[in-house]
């Protein structure tokens, strides 16, 4: 098994699919002899030529509109948005076409399409380039929303993303790009969608995260167990949308307090809805009020403040005692 | 037409102060790392901004784009605000908050420099059209990247400005890369002015290194537009002699190309059309020079010693009243 970055991990499973399978084809701005502005589709198009690796011009109606037909055509397009901040052009596309095609044919018709986001902040940048507003496709009847936290759970997830029938919108933390490597095998591996992970185990609080947030959660949870021996136990989500609402759910019945860790903005945030299931699925079992550890209600500061938006370790550990002290 | 000496003058100083003041961001965002990476620089192009606000009036609105710098200077916008904003400081033209991609100056008239890309142009539109609407003679400008016009937001524009006869001027900013990709390899049009037939309305092509040319186009479509008679689309050719931006390598960009052009550079080019005149000594010259040297290091000062915004700060503006 190499060690790999998410980005390396990512083009890995690119490339096998493409390999695998000749309806796979990628599209986006500056993708090809570029290979894409974080270098996620680096070499393909020397491997699989400029037919099936797109460098389009800048119209991102466009490309998630034209992935739409390929699709319907059964091409298998994974498109890639430059930052998820400019995605918004593509958005009427999925969520009026693409979202909807197979509830309104009755099936007849359907839209495997991958619409690929590096999204989210910690890289000091600037306001779109740093935004992290998965809710808008969450909150999207017929859209998947699938957000990987590592290099290999990226891989595996994709693969997934390829193969899957239904459109999936697919956010990649551009913080974990390059900031840590894993192994991942070469063979293939997926992960459902639809899935969440169990990351860690504990009995006194149940942590509830996904994407760039789930490092500092994890590092809050080992920290609590070093410093105060409060074992959290750890939930990856992986899919935002449609939510796995089983693990978590459970695992709160069995803790009764939960801390939800999120860097979206708060209001209506992914975060939201999790508090609901859980208020559905373990009301009885709760110890105390569930809390949110998340972004503001505002646009993510410039660089010189990013860092207090961001959810850290020592603002999920305050959480997570306040829960435990109620 | 003959362009008054005063105006050359004006042009020369907003071209040398974009330099200077870009050349200090590059020291100071690639060199020092004291202002974070994303740093995109209008070196080289800086005669498309000094032509086309030499030819407005200070009531005219600009809409601009990620490539602002040069357009904000040229229309007026104090350099100490820009820097200290650039910086992240509080006594930035935007407390702080919007950085080097999203300046907006109100003094100027410029509301709106966006970093989506196409993102400013139906904005323009709607600008123009609340001009027309409350008779004033004022004239909207929108700035926007070859790039740009691949975007659906451009035909929308174009088409509704020209149904509606608005008081605006499309001025795309041929810098013959959009991002990685070059001007041949998106779109099968010869020049952007070619698709002005489509809506229709006036299509100019000027040379964007010379600043005069660029004044002297904008002047006329100016004064068609604030005379009811619609827009025009102004495309100027040019050349991005940095990379897309400053942690770009730029490997996709032949080395003569980006030589030949730094020959081409639109201030040099514009200094010695003057001093040949005789409109500018050497003396006069290196004055200008030394001032916008000058200006920049004020600026470059005033922002260092500038404070950050307070975090409480980062929570008000978001509606009228605080959150
Ligand atoms: C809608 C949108 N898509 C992609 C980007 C990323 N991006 C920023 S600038 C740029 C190139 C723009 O090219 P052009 O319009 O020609 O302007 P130039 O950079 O050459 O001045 C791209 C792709 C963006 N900012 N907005």
């Amino acid at each position: 098994m190499a060690k790999m970055t998410m980005v390396q991990a990512l083009n890995m499973a690119l490339a096998q699919e493409m390999e695998k399978d000749d309806r796979v084809v990628v599209l986006g701005e500056d993708v090809g002899v570029d290979g894409g502005v974080f270098r996620v589709t680096d070499g393909l198009i020397d491997r699989f030529g400029g037919e099936r690796v797109m460098d389009t011009p800048l119209a991102e109606s466009g490309i998630a509109g034209f992935s739409i037909g390929l699709a319907l055509y059964g091409l298998r397009p994974v498109c890639e948005m430059q930052f998820s901040g400019f995605s918004y052009y593509a958005m009427h596309q999925m969520e009026a076409h693409a979202a909807r095609l197979r509830w309104r044919s009755q099936g007849r018709f359907h839209v495997p399409m991958v619409l690929r986001c590096p999204y989210g902040g910690g890289v000091r940048a600037l306001e779109h380039h740093s935004e992290s507003r998965e809710a808008y496709w969450a909150h999207t009847p017929g859209l998947k929303m699938v957000i990987p936290s590592g290099p290999r759970n990226a891989r595996a997830l994709l693969v997934s993303a390829i193969r899957d029938p239904d459109p999936v919108v697919f956010y990649e933390p551009k913080a974990v790009y390059r900031a840590f490597r894993e192994e991942v095998p070469e063979e293939e591996e997926v992960f459902p969608i639809g899935r969440s992970q169990l990351v860690r185990g504990g009995k006194d609080v149940t942590l509830i995260s996904y994407g760039a947030t789930l490092r500092p959660t994890l590092e809050a949870a080992q920290t609590l167990h070093d410093r105060y021996g409060i074992e959290a136990e750890v939930i990856d989500l992986l899919t935002i949308s449609p939510l796995d609402d089983e693990l978590f759910s459970g695992s709160v019945r069995k803790t009764g307090r939960a801390v939800v860790v999120h860097e979206a903005p708060r209001s209506f945030g992914p975060g939201a809805e999790v508090v609901s299931r859980l208020v559905e699925k373990a009301f009885l079992y709760l110890e105390a009020p569930v809390k949110r550890v998340t972004g503001f209600d505002i646009v993510i500061p410039l660089y010189q403040r990013e860092q207090e938006y961001l959810p850290h370790a020592d603002r999920i550990m305050k959480a997570v005692r306040e829960t435990l002290d109620f | 037409m003959k362009v008054p000496a005063e105006k050359k003058m004006e042009m020369l100083r907003s071209m040398l102060l974009t330099r200077a003041f870009e050349d200090a961001l590059q020291v100071l965002c690639q060199i020092q790392g004291k202002i974070p990476g994303m740093m995109i620089l209008c070196t080289g192009q800086e005669a498309v901004a000094s032509g086309v606000c030499a030819a407005l009036q200070n009531e005219d609105f600009i809409i601009s784009n990620h490539r602002s710098h040069g357009h904000l200077l040229a229309k007026g916008a104090d350099p100490k605000a820009l820097m200290a904003e650039i910086y992240g400081k509080r006594t930035g033209c935007n407390k702080g908050k919007s950085g080097t991609l999203h300046l907006a100056v109100p003094e100027v008239n410029a509301p709106c420099t966006t970093t989506v890309v196409g993102g400013g142009l139906p904005i323009s539109v709607g600008v123009a059209f609340a001009q027309k609407y409350r008779k004033e003679s004022a004239v909207t400008v929108c700035l926007f990247g070859d790039g740009a016009a691949d975007e659906g937001s451009f035909h929308e524009s174009l088409n509704l400005a020209s149904l509606w006869q608005l008081p605006v001027l499309f001025v795309c900013e041929n810098n013959l890369y959009a991002g990685a990709q070059r001007f041949e390899e998106h779109t099968r049009v010869k020049s952007i002015a070619d698709r002005a037939a489509g809506y229709p309305m006036p299509g100019v092509v000027v040379d964007g290194n010379d600043a005069p040319a660029v004044y002297t186009a904008t002047l006329r479509a100016r004064e068609t537009a604030a005379n009811g008679g619609g827009p025009t689309l102004l495309e100027c050719r040019t050349y991005r002699c940095r990379g897309h931006g400053e942690a770009d390598p730029q490997h996709y960009q032949p080395k003569e190309e980006i030589a030949l052009w730094k020959q081409r550079c639109p201030i040099l080019k514009l200094e010695k059309e003057m001093l040949q005149k005789g409109i500018l000594s050497a003396e006069e010259l290196e004055k200008l020079r030394e001032d916008s040297r000058k200006a920049v290091q004020e600026a470059v000062r005033f922002a260092e010693e500038s404070p950050w915004p307070d975090v409480a700060e980062a929570f008000q503006d978001v509606y009228v009243s605080d959150l």
